[in-house]
């Protein structure tokens, strides 16, 4: 299990690559990854959005998210989980939040992975302030998945 | 020792502080920290409440050592 907060744009792609090839012992066990990468869009509630500020309660979200991996790794059987989730200013199409799991089946990564992200989104403790023109707003409720 | 107080997000642009350090003596519950913390502001609706990190309700006790945050629904993901 691996939780990891980042201050600064990521690539999603090299980071799972990365983290996959040093992980060797997983070789030949996990038949199914399941992967989440949500993205920055430039538009919400009709509006079209510039920037964003990700702000965040830092150590409430580590144990938080580690909790929720923990919950996902026992309620399916899984061989890893990561969360890779950014704080502080984001652009559109900038990469927010990674999450992958690998199991030895799909039956058992597919599932984790959804609970994974939606607890994240009413457990976890971040919140979005969008730039909209000249004005900044705070986004109030999460989008239905 | 005393009680830690912090604000995030929109809640801290409401109070106008991100963070408060209050004495732990007539403090019983969160709703006692907010009151205090807040020279008696009106709770907010819908505002969440942690005590030690842990999701808690401002009936909840608060010892001396604690530290007791007030946010908005989370957004993240």
């Amino acid at each position: 299990m691996s939780v990891e907060l980042r201050g600064k744009p990521f690539d999603p792609w090299q980071v799972l690559q990365a983290y996959q090839n040093a992980k060797p012992e997983l070789a030949g066990k996990f038949g199914a990854t399941s992967i989440f990468v949500g993205t920055m869009r430039d538009f919400n509630d009709g509006n079209d959005v510039q920037a964003m500020t990700l702000e965040h309660y830092p150590a409430m979200t580590q144990k938080h998210l580690e909790a929720i991996s923990s919950e996902a790794e026992q309620r399916w059987d899984l061989l890893d989980t990561l969360i890779i989730h950014r704080y502080g200013e984001i652009q559109p199409n900038d990469p927010i939040v990674l999450l992958a799991v690998w199991s030895a089946h799909r039956s058992e990564s597919f599932p984790a992975c959804r609970y994974l992200i939606e607890e994240l989104k009413t457990r976890a403790p971040f919140w979005k302030q969008e730039m909209t023109g000249t004005n900044s707003r705070w986004v109030e409720h999460n989008t239905l998945g | 020792m005393s009680i830690t107080v912090k604000f995030f997000a929109s809640l801290r642009e409401t109070i106008g502080k991100s963070d408060a350090s209050l004495d732990a003596d007539n403090i019983t519950t969160a709703a006692d920290v907010w009151q205090i913390a807040t020279d008696n502001h009106n709770p907010i609706s819908n505002m969440l409440i942690a005590i030690n990190m842990e999701y808690a309700s401002l009936d909840e006790t608060v010892k001396d050592g604690d530290e007791v945050a007030f946010f908005p629904p989370v957004t993240g993901g």
